[in-house]
């Protein structure tokens, strides 16, 4: 075999999909089947694990600490939102546009946030979430300000299937446009573009060299991102019919991060098991602690970097590279 | 105008003691802190139930706040911080914004989430005009007692032996352990101290940053502004920068009451694009 062949062959291996993979998407299914008293839960679920997904390429793959994803999701949001009151009411055109929309964004913005340190990095990207946070508070004729955007109406999704209050359709919904956009994502990170944003993060300065234009490459990750934000943020003002300024609040940001960290970065999965078992321990925290349940999140961070993320993470992650690397 | 600008200074060098210690733990260590402005909280509202609960005077209580958080500060960076100073910057960032909600959940149930205040003696309530600018005496104190720090702060950098060793760790924190420095020490006096001023800067700003809790996240942009800004290699940077970001905050709400917090957040990421390494840093760092 040729060299050439050698690693054709091998990309090609590593981009297939895993019985683990076909297990774990089963049981996304049979969630969406037969656990109809936790709809609410699950889409809750569904929306934030494509958030974290998002964030995953960019920290987990591009090597960007974000501290303002939430501009991402919230701008997505409000598009949503505020093309029904345009008059753009069916649900999957509002989404291709907000994610269009978002991905823009994300390409504009890339060009502040890939400078500097982590710091810089840090800090850009927290104050681009703060600026859309004022923007959509001050323009209170566009957005409704602190009120939010209230008395959205979809037509039936594809003219076929009215959103129930039971958030059977939205569930189901969600998770469709979670799958397909995470199977995108995934054949993104395993393409030869995904390998060579993995060389620019770990290393600029060879990947530079061996002829990758590092730039362009974080720049088309971080606004691919970007539109899986968007589209997140869209489904969450479609199926819960409310836009308010908390989609682009702070602590949004930091709680994707959290999710993403609970889950582990780069490998996608990560994304949407930490936001799983974060959505749950949340949702149970809040009926102990109904105002308070921010302290043991705190908690949970501290202890998290205490213990040493990576060590704790060692171990499956060891064991998902086993079950990816067999068959 | 000079009013304004009054206001202006007071605010930005109210800003200066609260930040300042956040400049050496991004200075010295490289240390992401983004719980830095939970203890000006802790100073905030630890002023208030001395005053208000327990009558102590105003002034008297301001240098027991010192003292409380300082120790506060020392204590935590002895069990918790010093262990996530070789973390990578992501760790750090998740560290600190954990302790930052602990703060601000542990506050609320204590404390409940209305915005409380510290109750001033009535002569520092007193206004008076110099120049046609209306002068409140509070303000004035502020930019008094905080000059004076800023001052106290230069010179114990630039006398003394401890301010030597100080700047010998922030330029070259390998070197100046090569030289028998105890880096690790003269980090936690730091600390100590910075999270100390950070306190007081708590207990004097709460009437006019407001105090609740949710302090440490409305602040902490503030702060990391002032600090990248104005670089670690000085006291002269954060402190002009300090004073600078206040003036233009003051102007920006007085002249575009609609801008908001527009201005400052703009103003940052226009400054972070044309300096990345802050304003005042001296050349071939």
């Amino acid at each position: 075999m040729t060299p050439r062949a050698r690693a054709a062959a091998s990309l090609r291996a590593a981009s297939r999909w895993r019985p683990a993979e076909y297990a774990f998407w089963a049981a996304a299914l049979a969630s969406w089947l037969f656990l109809p008293g936790q709809y609410l839960l699950l889409n809750e679920i569904a929306i934030a694990g494509l958030f974290a997904v998002s964030l995953d390429l960019v920290l987990g793959y591009g090597g960007i600490v974000s501290l303002g994803h939430a501009a991402f999701f919230g701008f997505g949001a409000y598009v949503a939102g505020l093309l029904t009151m345009a008059g753009v009411a069916e649900p999957l055109t509002g989404l291709l546009i907000a994610g269009v929309a978002t991905t823009l964004l994300g390409l504009a913005t890339s060009v502040l946030v890939l400078r500097g340190s982590d710091l810089t990095r840090i800090m850009v990207t927290l104050s681009v979430s703060l600026v859309l946070l004022e923007i959509a508070n001050r323009m209170t004729w566009l957005t409704g300000g602190a009120d939010g955007l209230q008395g959205i109406a979809f037509t039936p999704l594809l003219g076929l299937f009215e959103f129930d209050m039971f958030g059977r359709v939205a569930y189901g919904y969600s998770l469709a446009v979670l799958f397909v956009l995470f199977a995108l994502a995934r054949r993104l990170v395993v393409s030869p573009f995904g390998w060579s944003v993995r060389a620019a993060s770990g290393n600029p300065l060879r990947t530079a060299a061996i002829g990758i234009p590092v730039t362009r490459r974080l720049v088309g990750v971080y606004g691919f991102a970007a539109g899986l934000a968007g589209v997140a943020g869209a489904l969450l003002a479609q199926t819960s019919q409310f836009v308010s300024l908390d989609v682009l609040a702070f602590h949004r940001s930091a709680e994707v991060l959290l999710m993403l960290v609970i889950g582990g970065t780069g490998y996608l999965y990560g994304g949407l098991i930490g936001a799983l078992l974060f959505k749950v321990v949340q949702d149970r925290l809040a009926e102990l602690t109904p105002q308070y349940w921010q302290f043991w999140i705190g908690l949970l961070l501290v202890l998290l970097v205490l213990a040493g993320r990576e060590r704790l993470f060692a171990l499956p992650r060891a064991a998902w590279r086993a079950v990816w690397r067999r068959a | 105008m000079l009013t304004n600008l009054f206001d202006g200074l007071a605010y930005g060098m109210l800003l200066f003691v609260l930040a300042c210690g956040l400049s050496v733990t991004l200075g010295v260590m490289n240390f992401i802190n983004l719980a830095h402005g939970a203890f000006a909280m802790a100073g905030g509202y630890l002023a208030v139930a001395l005053v208000n609960t327990l009558g102590v005077p105003f002034l008297a209580c301001l240098p027991l706040v010192f003292v409380a958080t300082a120790l506060l500060g020392l204590l935590l960076e002895r069990t918790l911080y010093v262990h996530v100073y070789a973390r990578s910057h992501l760790d750090q960032v998740l560290f600190s914004i954990g302790l930052v909600f602990m703060a601000m959940a542990a506050i609320d149930y204590t404390r409940g989430s209305r915005q409380v205040f510290v109750r001033i003696p009535e002569w520092l309530n007193a206004r008076f005009e110099v120049l046609g600018a209306s002068i409140g005496a509070y303000r004035l104190m502020i930019v008094l007692l905080c000059g004076a720090i800023a001052l106290a702060l230069q010179l114990v950098l630039s006398r003394t032996r401890f301010g030597s060793r100080l700047r010998a760790a922030v330029d070259d924190p390998v070197v100046a352990r090569g030289l028998g420095i105890n880096v690790g020490a003269v980090f936690a006096l730091t600390f100590a101290v910075g999270s100390g001023l950070a306190g007081l800067g708590g207990a004097l700003g709460a009437e006019i940053l407001g105090l609740d809790p949710s302090f440490p996240l409305k602040y902490m942009v503030y702060f990391l502004i002032v600090v990248t800004v104005g670089g670690s290699a000085s006291i002269t940077g954060p402190f002009l920068a300090a004073v600078l970001l206040g003036m233009a905050d003051v102007a920006g709400k007085y002249y575009l009451p609609d801008g908001g917090g527009f201005v400052i957040y703009t103003l940052m990421i226009v400054l972070l694009l044309a300096r990345p390494n802050g304003l005042f840093v001296r050349g071939g760092r």
